[in-house]
């Protein structure tokens, strides 16, 4: 089995975050438009690396680029040389490599400056690449791993401006742990870097553990000598040994230079030679005592005379920090609660007075600076410290709505994905994903469907059902349309664009019969192609009126701006062009064999007079291109035969690109678009000279005929595809994308420009005119999110009724009436509270107790300030039914007890007397430290009421150990209890056990059945193949995998086949062998007498591995699914970091060398942008076996031409063969 | 999903094993074979070279280790793989119900 994996949804989580200007553009900028310099945002998502762009107009991130670089980015830093207008990006991998990006703005890429090679690859413990500081002047740069080594490198530039780097220099010191690093501002003097260390040895050499409790952590300073090219470690200074973070305080005239050192409930200023500066950071006044406050993102923001940090705590506060300092002695450190957002994972702070948070799970956010927290607020100072017998006394506070910032902009991020399944419940053309995302109080229920989303800025019923409608600007110059127009059966209604939009009749337009066309002619007249003539509307008011001769009626028109054809009932070509005076004079006449089934003209090419191409579509299954030069007027110059008559025609000119900002290099083209009858759209390239057609492609789109119209999508032509869905056509970073929206069927659609709306789309659906805007271009899905009250465990699709059944779970949360308890307490004690009774409505809750909850939901909601940490064994814990079409919760359940649920399932038992039940495995009591143990375990069998809307408990029973696998199984349940597989069957008070196998090695975490096979997955062993044999009531395990496996996710795939995933990262398939699988069916012991051999400790049989492929990701779920109908099925799977991907088997043994062949060669020529060698990576725990990485070929396209060109020739194709091959197993996928 | 992870951690530390366990072994047959008394002479000999060796290769062991040293090892090793895999971070803090940041301190603390 050879598969093609493909990323489907990049990573969305963020592992960190750096912000400069990586364009280096301001210089440019600012002496044009006098703004602040242009500034990006790099951020690493696992394997990927994005460069966003705040856009100051509105508010929005805007990816530039997105890149997948093959490796695990672990830290990034950012550095301008003295002198340059431009940041460079440093990135901190596993490639044991240190390399140095710049982002070059016209191709839209990012470019490798440097690559220095200094340790194996791999996350390992002494090879750097986790520590990353960087010189604020940008002379040196440090990368450090967790212990021991420290190499700095120098920075410099050659005669030619270029960027140089040093050999390293080492500072390392054996037996130590470095905890962070960060560079010392100390203006021009030698640069200086400053790392938390804590040194070991001693301990390690203490069996007693005394050493251990004293070891002290120790902030050192190293020192770059530039004149001797030597690293020195200059001090090495006792401190708190709490210390986790060193955030640089600016230096060199700006500030006292040093470092802010934050520690578990301190903050402290720190510098050589300076004594400490200490404040405390303010507490949650709910925050139980044992708990620390630890600051885990900063920011810095400095402007000329001012700087300041911002220090986000684990629980999401953010403190401001500022320093009182005379010269280089700071006097006073104080620490003023300044807002609360959800954690982060890393915070920069925009010039433009934005603030980017990159959270840590769900949703990243944008938002601006209303104030800098001038205003009175809570605040710790270093002079105000109290220091009594039982330690610092703490300062308290209570968090409030948001003053300070204000959220303007969000990004999804499904990161964690905890569960998924694929699934169409809402019986649309393609299935939706269903994915359990987030955690605590952020957690979401996301439904994803594959396409664009719109939103939709207005929805006006007409009073018939229209067929058409366009939209027209009254001059070329014209910034927005000016009038749309929609056509019935037998009357045009004309609407003007202004503030609102309404009806007119001084349009000069016919009304009383339908529309064929209306386009704007010339410079400024207005066309309209009605089935008798067609009306010529000068800019002055006069009118044209061309009449058809004879009982004829117009039946196609094909139009440009300088050119139109008619096609006259019964197949006759009538050809106009406008001449210089601005008349339509009719030019040439041409009898077709039959009747035109469509027409269309290519846009008038820049500076030309006319276009030379009118395409007509037969129903003969044939397009032909003819020419519209004056001396083979209408004489054919190629033709095309379809598979299926043509219903709508197309030209899509592309404009030559040399890169940009969301483009890469391609050269113009000409692509004729047809929608056939049978519902495919067929894309044709057509020579710009010749007018041959060539490199042809087709895509199935809908059961309906595709009709195309023309479109803007930022800034470039796009086309608009109607079929059964509506497609969008457009180019976005260089690739051409043909995506489904995420909307119902539309009749036809205009491009839509106005005050409001610069890019929007105006169509008709029914009997209604809708205008919408296309968001978020690039993207594969859009989301539909429905919160949930804790962290998302696992859920199951009720089939029958369509319906989601969640379990929820937290550990170290209270429960929901404590919760609500202690916020009114906290409410009446702070006085906020205006009505007393503002209980029991759960911000999250979507229906009931939403009124008079609301209040104190906008006070307080959870999402923003997140739950309350209790004690941490304690467990919250609930089963919630869920209606996905109006997306309510029918039915919520919140165990008590501290009890918490951990799988669940549905199964039908033998008398079905109750139908089909839902079963719930909890534990009670369970803590993970220092070693696993639990209270009880419990099997919860719910009966469905009110037609499955809720739930009811039939009985609960007590199991020994943890339930964390169920599954339904021949009529009874298969419970997997901490490592026995047993069998029960309902009884009526309690599950009876009917058969059991203590067997297995550890934890059973998945099973799955098919026949009389049950397929278990064990927490840390792998897969083990099991039977049941009814007649003597008995499970055995014939076969198990013989490689420690720690599973995360389990799906069958075949009879002898399941996939897994594991906790590191990859995702394998384990088979038993053809013959080993007959001998056992053919066996009429069923290879028992051989079980009781057993081999190795193990079965006796083991299953073979057959594919192997690292993700890089904690693949949390995997599904067996097509996305597509009528597609094949892939698997699918769901990542920890919120990426989506799919891994499709070939059908042919053709394709599978064509793109292994492939991947050799841009393994070769296109390695990896972090230096990580793409085999080593696919390979990083088992060597990669029969998986071909897509997202490597996907990168094809963006290789220069000679490149490709050159691939090309090694595989016997031209590149757009292989574009074509790329396109066509994507469409495969989705 | 999570919950299983945090049920496996008592053995968290397996996947490092294997390669600390193999390199360990080699050593050892090499000083076993080698055992001679060092002297100031001795600096370039093979014992002297793999003395080097290991002092580079943090994590190696050699023929004094004890079982505690061993133990140590691993687990550092064990939790450098975890801090440097952002997912497996995730992964942990989310059984857990902790931020990223507290679970990668409670890491290096240990």
């Amino acid at each position: 089995m050879y598969l093609y994996s493909l990323t489907l949804q990049r990573a969305t989580g963020a592992v960190c975050a750096v912000i400069g200007s990586f364009s280096g553009r301001d210089t440019k900028k600012s002496a044009a438009s006098g703004s602040a310099s242009t500034q990006e945002i790099a951020v690493a998502r696992g394997s990927t690396l994005d460069l966003l762009r705040p856009d100051p107009d509105t508010g929005r991130l805007r990816t530039l680029l997105s890149v997948d670089v093959f490796g695990a980015i672990r830290s990034l830093a950012q550095f301008r040389l003295t002198g340059a207008n431009k940041d460079y990006l440093v990135v901190g991998s596993d490639s044991g490599r240190l390399v140095i990006l710049e982002y070059s703005p016209d191709r839209n890429r990012l470019d490798k400056v440097h690559q220095e090679t200094f340790g194996k690859s791999g996350c390992r413990r002494i090879v750097p690449g986790q520590l990353l500081a960087v010189d604020p002047k940008g002379r040196a740069l440090c990368i450090a791993a967790l212990e021991k080594q420290k190499l700095v490198y120098v920075l410099n530039r050659d005669a030619a401006a270029r960027l140089t780097i040093s050999s390293p220099l080492e500072a390392h010191k054996s037996n130590t742990l470095t905890f962070s690093l960060t560079a010392l501002d100390c203006g021009f003097d030698n640069p200086v870097f400053a790392a938390i260390e804590l040194e070991y040895a001693e301990s390690d050499r203490d069996p007693t553990g005394q050493a251990a409790n004293q070891a002290q952590k120790l902030l050192t300073f190293y020192e770059l000598d530039l004149g001797l090219n030597h690293v020195s470690r200059k001090a090495s200074e006792p401190i708190d040994n709490g210390a986790n973070l060193l955030v640089t305080v600016p230096g060199g005239g700006d500030g006292p230079s040093g470092v802010l050192v934050c520690c578990d409930n301190f903050v402290l200023y720190r510098n050589q030679g300076h004594p400490e500066v200490r404040a405390v950071i303010p507490r949650r006044a709910d925050l139980p005592a044992e708990r620390g406050v630890l600051i885990v993102s900063a920011a810095t923001h400095r402007q000329k005379s001012l700087f300041f940090f911002l220090l986000q705590t684990e629980y999401g506060d953010i403190f401001k920090v500022d320093l009182e300092h005379s010269g280089e002695t700071v006097t006073e450190l104080r620490i003023k609660y300044f807002d609360t957002i959800p954690v982060t994972s890393a915070t920069c702070v925009l010039r433009s007075g934005f603030l980017f948070a990159a959270s840590e799970f769900g949703n990243h956010a944008l938002y601006q600076f209303r104030d800098i927290g001038r205003d009175a607020d809570v605040e710790s100072s270093s002079a105000t410290l109290m220091e009594t017998e039982e330690g610092f006394q703490p300062v308290f506070f209570q968090p409030r709505p948001l003053k300070n910032l204000m959220r303007i902009d969000e990004i999804e991020s499904l990161m964690p994905v905890m569960d998924m399944r694929v699934a169409n419940l809402f019986d649309e053309e393609t299935p939706q994903l269903f994915t359990a995302c987030g955690r605590g109080p952020r957690s979401t229920l996301r439904i994803l469907r594959p396409g664009l989303a719109i939103s939709e800025m207005a929805r006006s019923m007409l009073p018939a059902e229209p067929i058409a409608v366009w939209t027209v600007k009254k001059n070329i110059n014209d910034m927005f349309d000016a009038y749309i127009v929609v056509s019935f059966a037998n009357v045009t209604l004309v609407l003007s664009i202004g503030e609102t939009i309404e009806e007119v009749s001084d349009s000069q337009f016919l009304d009383t019969t339908h529309s064929l066309a209306v386009t704007l002619l010339g410079e400024d007249s207005l066309m309209q192609v009605h089935p008798n003539g067609i009306r010529h509307i000068r800019e002055d008011g006069r009118v044209n009126e061309w009449r058809t001769p004879g009982k004829k009626t117009i039946t196609k028109v094909g139009s440009n701006r300088l050119q139109v054809v008619i096609a006259l009932s019964g197949g006759e070509l009538i050809y106009f062009e406008m001449d210089m005076t601005g008349q339509l004079m009719e030019v040439e006449k041409q009898d077709m064999s039959g009747d035109v089934a469509c027409l269309a003209i290519a846009p008038v090419p820049e500076g030309r007079q006319r276009s030379r191409f009118l395409a007509v579509g037969s129903y003969d299954n044939t397009i032909r291109i003819l020419s519209l030069d004056p001396d083979d007027c209408l004489q054919p110059l190629s033709v095309q035969s379809v598979s299926s008559a043509p219903e709508s025609l197309l030209f899509l000119e592309v404009q030559a690109s040399v890169g940009g900002e969301d483009g890469a290099d391609y050269p113009a083209n000409l692509f004729l678009n047809a929608g056939l009858q049978n519902g495919v759209l067929f894309r044709t390239n057509v020579d710009m000279v010749t007018g041959q057609l060539s490199d042809t492609r087709s895509r199935f789109l809908g059961l309906r005929p595709p009709k195309l119209f023309p479109c803007i999508v930022s800034h470039r032509q796009a086309m608009l595809c109607l079929s059964s869905r509506p497609w969008l056509g457009y180019i976005h970073q260089g690739h051409f994308l043909l995506t489904p929206l995420s909307c119902d069927t539309l009749e036809s659609a205009a491009s839509f420009s106005s005050d409001q709306c610069s890019e929007g789309v105006v169509a008709v659906a029914g009997d209604a005119l809708r205008i919408f805007t296309i968001e978020r271009l690039g993207e594969t899905f859009n989301e539909t999110a429905i919160p949930l009250r804790y962290t998302p465990r696992k859920f199951v699709i009720l089939p029958k009724k369509k319906y989601i059944a969640v379990i929820e779970s937290d550990k170290g949360a209270f429960s929901a009436e404590e919760r609500e308890a202690a916020k009114k307490e906290c409410l009446e004690a702070s006085g906020a509270a205006e009505n007393g009774n503002a209980n029991n409505g759960d911000p999250m809750e979507n229906g009931d107790g939403q009124e008079d909850g609301a209040e104190e939901a906008n006070i307080f909601p959870d999402e923003q300030y997140g739950y309350p940490k209790a004690e941490s064994e304690r467990w919250v814990s609930c089963i919630r039914i869920l209606d996905p079409r109006s997306r309510d919760t029918t039915c919520l359940l919140e165990l008590q007890d501290n009890e918490a649920a951990v799988s669940i399932g549905t199964v039908n038992f033998h008398d079905k007397e109750h139908g089909t039940l839902l079963a719930v495995g909890t534990v009670k009591g369970l803590q993970f430290w220092p070693k696993r143990t639990l209270a009880a375990g419990f099997i919860h069998i719910y009966k469905f009421v009110d037609e499955g809307r809720s739930l009811e408990l039939l009985h609960k029973t007590q199991v020994e150990e943890a339930p964390l696998a169920l599954c339904q199984f021949q009529g009874r349940l298969l419970a997997g209890v901490g490592s026995v597989l047993r069998l029960y069957d309902l009884g009526k008070r309690k599950l009876l056990r009917k058969c059991e196998n203590k067997l297995f090695p550890r934890t059973i975490v998945s099973i799955h059945t098919y026949r009389d096979r049950i397929y278990v997955g064990d927490m840390q062993e792998s897969f083990h193949y099991c039977k049941y044999r009814r007649d003597e009531n008995q499970l055995y395990i014939f076969a198990d995998d013989s490689v420690p496996r720690w599973l995360t996710a389990a799906q069958h795939i075949d009879f002898d086949t399941v996939a897994g995933a594991d906790k590191f990262g990859n995702i394998y398939f384990a088979r038993l062998p053809q013959d080993l699988s007959d001998e056992i069916e053919e066996d009429p012991t069923g290879g028992k007498i051989k079980w009781e051999q057993g081999k190795l400790n193990g079965a006796p049989n083991k299953v073979e591995e057959i594919v192997q492929f690292h993700v890089g990701d904690v693949v949390t779920s995997l599904q067996k699914a097509s996305l597509i109908p009528g597609g094949g099925e892939c698997l699918i799977y769901g990542t920890v970091m919120g990426c989506v991907g799919a891994l499709l088997a070939f059908t042919s043994r053709e394709d599978v060398d064509f793109f292994s062949h492939l991947e050799m060669h841009l393994r070769q020529e296109h390695p990896p942008l972090c230096g990580r060698d793409h085999m080593a990576y696919r390979s990083a725990y088992f060597p990669v076996k029969d998986v071909i990485d897509g997202d490597l070929c996907e990168q094809y396209p963006s290789l220069p031409a000679d490149m490709q060109r050159k691939i090309a020739d090694e595989l016997d194709r031209t590149p757009g063969e292989i574009l074509k091959k790329l396109e066509d197993i994507r469409n495969k996928i989705i | 999903m999570s919950i299983s992870s945090c049920l496996a951690d008592s053995k968290k530390f397996c996947c490092a094993v294997s390669l600390a366990t193999l390199l360990f072994c080699i050593l050892t047959a090499r000083f076993l074979t080698q055992l001679t008394v060092l002297k100031a002479s001795d600096r370039f000999n093979i014992n002297s070279q793999l003395e080097h060796l290991q002092a580079k290769y943090v994590g190696t062991g050699h023929a004094d280790l004890t079982r505690f040293e061993w133990a140590v090892n691993i687990q550092r090793d064990s939790y450098a793989s975890y801090i440097g895999h952002y997912p497996m971070m995730a992964y942990f803090s989310i059984a857990e119900n902790e931020s990223i940041g507290r679970e990668r301190y409670n890491f290096m603390q240990v």
